[in-house]
């Protein structure tokens, strides 16, 4: 790799190694058997709480480039959004080795009884076609609208991820209100700034090659 | 966490310095400190019993440290930080209601009231888990027939300690307190029916609702309730706090039923804590021989 190269991409590499800090700790925690008396469950509320703040600061990223004056957080988009999208398949493959140790069957059930489970799934496959298109070639195929347009399935993944924890707890809904609370101002951030502002600047800029 | 604002706390609260350094003395010179023991507190001339004989124990540290314990906190490891200072002496249990002999039971009572024996017994929660615990207590009908119930007793119904300024995290819990469950007459009656006070030969920790707690093994793990103070036998179905707080996820019943689903979770499967895959859940938690006469001629899909 050139230096040039390497100098474009460190903020990135720095801003994904820190995110993957409790995917280490938590294979290490694993392995050292010292995640508590129910590991499978740690694993899939860690990736899936992951999940869910990598989503909302992907969203965080717009709001606070505009509201904030920190421009430069674009560049960070993409890789918050793919932290979020690395998080939630890890999320998912938990649920489908680790809790239903591959039992299609009855995950098939799940998918379509528990509603809880049908937002997850959800949530995930909003995000599938987002990692798939992250890339500056999509964007020159899809065209800049296009791209801007399929992203917008983003909020979906957010929302479904919100609901898919608020259905899952049982009494105490202090977390997911927290991360409701969370995505509802991000959103309403964005209300306000769309009707001032004129028109977005092109999305290529995000990314970084 | 939140918490009082500690400069709201009147004066007359404070506690003179005098008092204050005189303690530290007393505390310094009694080291080790004897609550510190009185929590891993040994029970005497326990009888064993061949419950669960070829079971493969839980370990302590999970047992201990994995609860659901909502009064404080609804993390499965808050009530082993939270509960640790929960004052369980004095303590009594009130026996009441359609009895001949309504009587206030003190603990110290309670502990000699029947000889106590250890039962390792399967511990299955709704939520999807299970254990294997050898718990040390006696059958419940041995306090009820104390208070002799009379002929209108149809049901029992239990109520759990609760003080906000011990269990300042129940405000969160999402679900009314005091904690509240209950039994048909013939299901507290049954002998698997265990009135626990302890664990693993010692006194009931109080994460694991000390110092009184009922276990039904057949039935998920919430019908355990913990931290006894009241026990009224009654003519009707009493009011239970999950079946109040969601009546479709959580019957009057609860008994384990794999082929009944919590309406968000299948229930087919359980993971045994300590072990990596699932197992198949068992009709009545595996005590169906015991306790499927209780349930003849009910569907118990509608009676979940």
């Amino acid at each position: 790799m050139g230096m040039a190269v390497l100098r474009k991409t460190l903020p990135q590499m720095l801003v994904s190694s820190a995110f993957l800090a409790p995917l280490f700790l938590l294979l290490y925690g694993f392995f050292r058997d010292s995640l508590g008396p129910n590991p499978v469950e740690k694993i899939t509320h860690e990736t899936g709480q992951w999940t869910l703040r990598l989503l909302l600061a992907t969203l965080a990223v717009t709001p606070l480039r505009r509201c904030a004056g920190m421009p430069w957080l674009i560049r960070f988009r993409r890789t918050l959004g793919l932290l979020a999208f690395f998080y939630g398949l890890l999320h998912l493959l938990t649920y489908v080795w680790l809790d239903q140790f591959f039992d299609w069957k009855a995950m098939g059930r799940d998918i379509l009884k528990r509603r809880f489970i049908t937002a997850g799934m959800m949530s995930f496959l909003a995000m599938v076609p987002l990692a798939l298109t992250s890339t500056r070639g999509w964007i020159v195929r899809l065209g800049g609208k296009g791209w801007q347009r399929l992203h917008r399935l983003v909020y979906l993944a957010a929302a479904a991820g919100v609901v898919h924890f608020w259905w899952l707890v049982k009494s105490d809904i202090r977390e997911p209100a927290l991360y409701g609370a969370v995505l509802a101002l991000l959103m309403l951030a964005r209300l306000k700034k769309k009707g001032r502002q004129a028109p977005r600047a092109p999305v290529s800029t995000s990314g970084s090659g | 966490m939140r918490g009082r604002n500690p400069f709201s706390l009147p004066w007359s609260m404070v506690t003179p310095k005098h008092v204050y350094l005189s303690r530290r003395r007393v505390l310094a010179s009694l080291l080790p400190i004897p609550a510190v023991a009185a929590a891993t507190q040994r029970l005497e001339g326990i009888r064993k019993t061949g419950y669960g004989q070829g079971e493969k124990l839980t370990p302590y540290e999970a047992v201990t440290g994995y609860n659901n314990f909502y009064e404080f906190g609804t993390g499965k490891e808050d009530p082993a930080r939270n509960a640790k200072n929960l004052r369980t002496r004095p303590w009594t249990v009130r026996v009441e209601g359609e009895v001949l002999k309504p009587r206030t039971f003190d603990i110290d009572e309670v502990l000699k009231l029947a000889p106590l024996e250890e039962r390792i017994y399967r511990h299955r929660c709704v939520e999807g888990w299970s254990m294997v615990v050898p718990w040390i207590g006696f059958p419940l009908a041995e306090l009820l027939k104390k208070a002799e119930p009379n002929s209108n007793a149809r049901f029992v119904a239990f109520e759990s300690f609760y003080d906000p300024r011990q269990m300042p995290q129940a405000a969160w819990a999402g679900i009314p307190f005091p904690y509240m469950e209950g039994l048909r007459l013939d299901e507290a009656m049954h002998p698997l029916t265990l009135l626990v006070v302890g664990l693993y030969g010692e006194i009931l920790p109080n994460q694991n609702g000390a110092p009184l707690r009922l276990i039904v093994p057949w039935k998920y793990g919430f019908k355990g309730i913990k931290s006894i103070v009241r026990i009224r036998l009654v003519k009707n179905q009493p009011p239970t706090t999950w079946n109040l707080a969601n009546p479709r996820e959580y019957g009057f019943y609860s008994n384990v039923n794999p082929q009944v689903d919590h309406p968000r979770w299948s229930q087919a499967k359980e993971r045994r804590i300590g072990e990596l895959f699932k197992r198949d859940t068992l009709l009545f938690n595996g005590y169906g021989n015991e306790v499927a006469h209780l349930y003849e001629g009910m569907d118990l899909r509608k009676y979940y």
